[in-house]
């Protein structure tokens, strides 16, 4: 189907039935029970998933591909973002055009940096790239306050013109963002016996996107253009040797990564119309590598995979604070409550980043093709084949 | 490799994928029946404390965090009860908000606008807090009010003290106790002026950020008001840690007053490189070179050591002020956690009585009700003398103190002393005072 061998076409069905039943997927717990707090159904983490999981794709098609390591990927997020807001003060609340534009922007963006940082490879490029991303930074947080409203950042307020659409509601407040009427944070809830659904608009807005960002990205992998993509990673010297021209094609691979992060940056201040600087700082940047490694570079899914992680991490370990912790182990007497708190209390909460790095490290040393790798050997233990036999398999990660 | 050869088949198929896709959302535009968001239904409220864990501004969550769990003990009428006993208005029983216990759920905002909306939404969607409240910085302030417009809930400011939180940037569903720079500025002008004469030339080094920008412009104005010269403004980034390159040009500028319009560890960086490189023992134009920190905190003081003896600043509030209301609030913080609170933990606090007092007065949940009974409430006994919620700007107006760096601190704890306590009159602004301009509350938004 959609002119995909079988096998992609059981992926991307996979995807689009993961992204379409998400609501479900992700609330396995009755709302009232103890473990509802591990339920990550509700629309804001979703969205998400789902538009980090477009970034991460996109990276992934410039690093998976080329091995190119962009260390700057995060400003074209935040061109992306700041694009989009200026499109719902100037023109509409629709999010058509503002993703449109957003994409646009971000692409153009990526073609200047790409031009001038692919001049060198490895880690020069990485951290000619870095450089850039600080670059847009400091400019948007400081220099261009006129344009991004500085550290505060870009919103919305009653007086924006809004050309096509209407400056504010009959009642005085701010117009919500839409898609052609159908409010992005219009949800729908679902009790079915102690579990509660939630549908949001928005979220299956993203979804959709992110279905054809994969489709996408699938074409691309198994394209002419992605065996090029992938001759530069192998031996970029010897491509040249044979006299091919490398750089339209890394240039081209890093537009299109580009343009990926400033749609994902558009669907996210369609979501929620801000765009803050700190989207574009390097540790913005560092979290797509991460997602991407962590899922498995140069796989098709994993880099999906790797954004769900990190920011189920994010949002919902963070979370756990020490009184819910007490409450868990409030069946044991005082003294050995209190030492099991003590010992697991590091690593949640505020401590998040400290389990995502322990099993960061786990994953690089152990699963170096990242999720999906450990995803493999899993399947393949159970089938009782032979570790080779998987290597086989068209979605190989990364060396 | 590539196929593109579709057969009929094929294309029918993938049309009808498709279109099913597209048609999907439709179902989804039915909204929920309840009135507005997060009605409670069951015996207990849930309110968001939305604070810096991690950050520049840790030390005032984690003091913000304290204030707002004695203030949860004290709605649900466990421990001393601390300022209900206060508060002039009775409505509060300690039974809860309208009868619910009241419980609470934390998240993290890191100092950053987007990291605090996704904490605050989470809280909203998933915990169904029916109210938001907390941060340390005027930036996270100003986007988590927008938030919490847009979803209907009410917003209680924590630590902020940038003009445009009830300026250019107020929402109709955002409430600020905390006060502002520009109150900094009319309160400290007649203090300096006594100080140190109204023939000065102040040299500013400002945070490059929305507080920064009108902190400055409002002691500014002050400043000038009072005959003063302003020689330089120069801003500094937020992330600086070192300023010695900024303080170096001040020797040479013929000013003979440094205003840093400074906060957090910034604040207390500045003021070491200033103290070290000799300001303090200067004379410049026959008169002695002063410092001036407009916006001062105990947690700052501390950091900054010995080197805030004698130097003035304005604050909310301090612990050692002897009505009955702060009195009450340092007792049962001090029982509780062992030290005086901060003033971040203060506002905190009670902005979070402010919140439940106004349910209770209002009789619902609903954040236009909640808002209407907040609007224009005049109230006293929570430690900053009698104190009015303007209804235009959603700002409170209150007694404003100037203080001052002790010289022989008795404790750790005992770094500030009140120079003065300047009256509510002398603070208070029109509400479209142009210092404020710009922005308009809109109408309340109960959501869904």
């Amino acid at each position: 189907m959609f002119g995909l061998d079988k096998r992609d076409t059981t992926l991307l069905l996979i995807v689009a039935c993961l992204a379409i039943f998400a609501p479900f997927i992700l609330n396995p717990f009755p709302t009232d029970s103890g473990l509802a707090q591990f339920n990550a159904g509700y629309p804001d983490l979703m969205q998400r998933f789902v538009i980090f999981g477009i970034f991460a794709i996109g990276f992934n098609i410039l690093f998976g591909l080329t091995g190119y390591l962009s260390f700057g990927h995060a400003a074209f997020l935040g061109v992306g973002s700041y694009s989009a807001v200026w499109m719902f003060k100037l023109l509409s609340m629709n999010v058509l055009p503002a993703i449109i534009l957003s994409v646009i922007i971000a692409g153009l963006f990526a073609l200047v940096i790409g031009y001038v940082s692919l001049r060198r490879s490895g880690i020069y490029f990485s951290i000619l790239t870095l450089a850039f991303a600080q670059m847009s930074f400091s400019l948007a947080y400081s220099v261009l306050t006129p344009i991004t409203n500085g550290e505060t950042g870009l919103q919305l307020t009653l007086d924006d013109p809004r050309v096509l659409g209407q400056t504010s509601t009959a009642d005085g407040s701010i117009p919500v963002t839409n898609f052609f009427g159908l409010e992005m944070r219009g949800t729908y809830e679902m009790a079915v016996g102690p579990w509660a659904f939630q549908f949001n608009m928005g979220y299956y807005l993203c979804a959709l996107v992110l279905i054809a960002a994969f489709y996408l990205s699938i074409r691309i992998f198994r394209s002419p253009f992605g065996m090029m993509l992938r001759a530069v990673k192998s031996n970029q010297q010897r491509m040249n040797y044979t006299g091919l021209n490398s750089k339209p094609y890394t240039l081209a691979a890093f537009v299109i990564s580009g343009m990926y992060a400033g749609l994902a940056g558009g669907l996210m201040a369609s979501m929620d119309p801000l765009a803050g600087a700190e989207r574009m700082q390097w540790t913005a940047s560092g979290e797509v590598v991460l997602m991407t490694i962590l899922g498995g570079a140069g796989t098709l899914i994993g880099p999906v995979l790797g954004a769900g992680f990190i920011k189920y991490f994010e949002n919902i370990f963070s979370k756990i604070n020490s009184n819910v912790l007490h409450s868990w182990f409030s069946f044991l007497p005082d003294g050995l409550e209190d030492f099991i708190v003590f010992i697991i209390y590091p690593f949640i909460g505020k401590g998040w980043h400290l389990t995502l790095g322990i099993l960061f490290m786990l994953v690089v040393i152990y699963l170096p093709g990242g999720l999906v790798e450990g995803g493999q050997r899993i399947g393949n233990w159970i089938r009782g084949r032979k570790k080779s036999d998987a290597r086989q398999n068209e979605t190989h990660p990364a060396e | 490799m590539s196929k593109t050869d579709l057969s009929r088949r094929g294309l029918l198929r993938t049309g009808a994928v498709t279109s099913a896709g597209l048609a999907l959302p439709t179902i989804f535009t039915a909204q929920s029946a309840s009135a507005f968001t997060n009605d409670p239904t069951g015996g207990s409220v849930t309110l968001g404390f939305n604070v810096p864990q991690t950050g520049p501004y840790a030390d005032e969550g984690a003091d913000e965090l304290r204030a707002y769990q004695l203030a949860v003990e004290h709605l649900n009428g466990e421990g001393d009860g601390g300022m209900l006993n206060t508060f002039t208005s009775k409505a509060l029983e300690g039974s809860g908000i309208l009868g619910k216990k009241v419980e609470y759920v934390t998240g993290d905002t890191q100092t950053k606008s987007d990291a605090a909306r996704a904490s605050a939404k989470s809280m909203i969607e998933k915990d169904g807090a029916i109210m938001i409240t907390g941060g340390s910085s005027s930036g996270v302030a100003v986007a988590v009010q927008g938030l919490c417009q847009e979803a209907g809930v009410i917003f209680m400011a924590g630590l902020t003290h940038s003009n445009d939180t009830t300026g250019k940037d107020k929402k109709a569903n955002g409430f600020r106790h905390f006060f502002n720079a520009y109150m900094s500025g009319a309160a400290l002008a007649p203090v300096l002026k006594n100080l140190y004469g109204d023939d000065r030339k102040a040299y500013h080094l400002t945070a490059d950020y929305t507080w920064g920008w009108t902190q400055e412009e409002s002691i500014k104005a002050a400043t000038e008001a009072l005959g003063w010269e302003t020689v330089n403004t120069v801003k500094t980034p937020l992330a600086a840690t070192d300023f010695s390159s900024y303080i170096a040009p001040v020797l040479n500028s013929g000013a003979d007053v440094l205003v840093l319009n400074h906060y957090g560890g910034n604040m207390v960086n500045s003021l070491t490189n200033a103290v070290q490189f000799g300001l303090r023992e200067k004379e410049v134009n026959g008169k002695n070179f002063e410092i001036v920190v407009p916006l001062y905190s105990r947690l700052m003081a501390k950091g900054a050591g010995a080197n805030v003896k004698g130097i003035h600043g304005s604050t909310n509030w301090h612990w050692s002020l002897q009505d009955e209301g702060s009195k009450a609030f340092v007792r049962s913080f001090g029982t509780k956690y062992g030290f005086p609170p901060s003033q971040a933990a203060h506002t905190c606090y009670v902005q979070t009585l402010l919140y439940a007092d106004a349910v209770q007065r209002a009789g619902s949940f609903n954040p236009c009700a909640v808002a209407e009974a907040l609007e224009d409430f005049e109230f006293d006994g929570m430690g900053n003398g009698k104190t009015l919620y303007r209804g235009d700007d959603h700002q409170c107006f209150k007694d404003v103190l100037v203080v001052r760096g002790k010289e022989n601190p008795t404790s750790e704890f005992d770094l500030l002393e009140v120079v003065e306590v300047t009256p509510r009159a002398q603070v208070e602004y029109a509400a479209d005072h142009p210092m404020f301009a710009g922005g308009q509350l809109g109408s309340c938004n109960p959501g869904s």
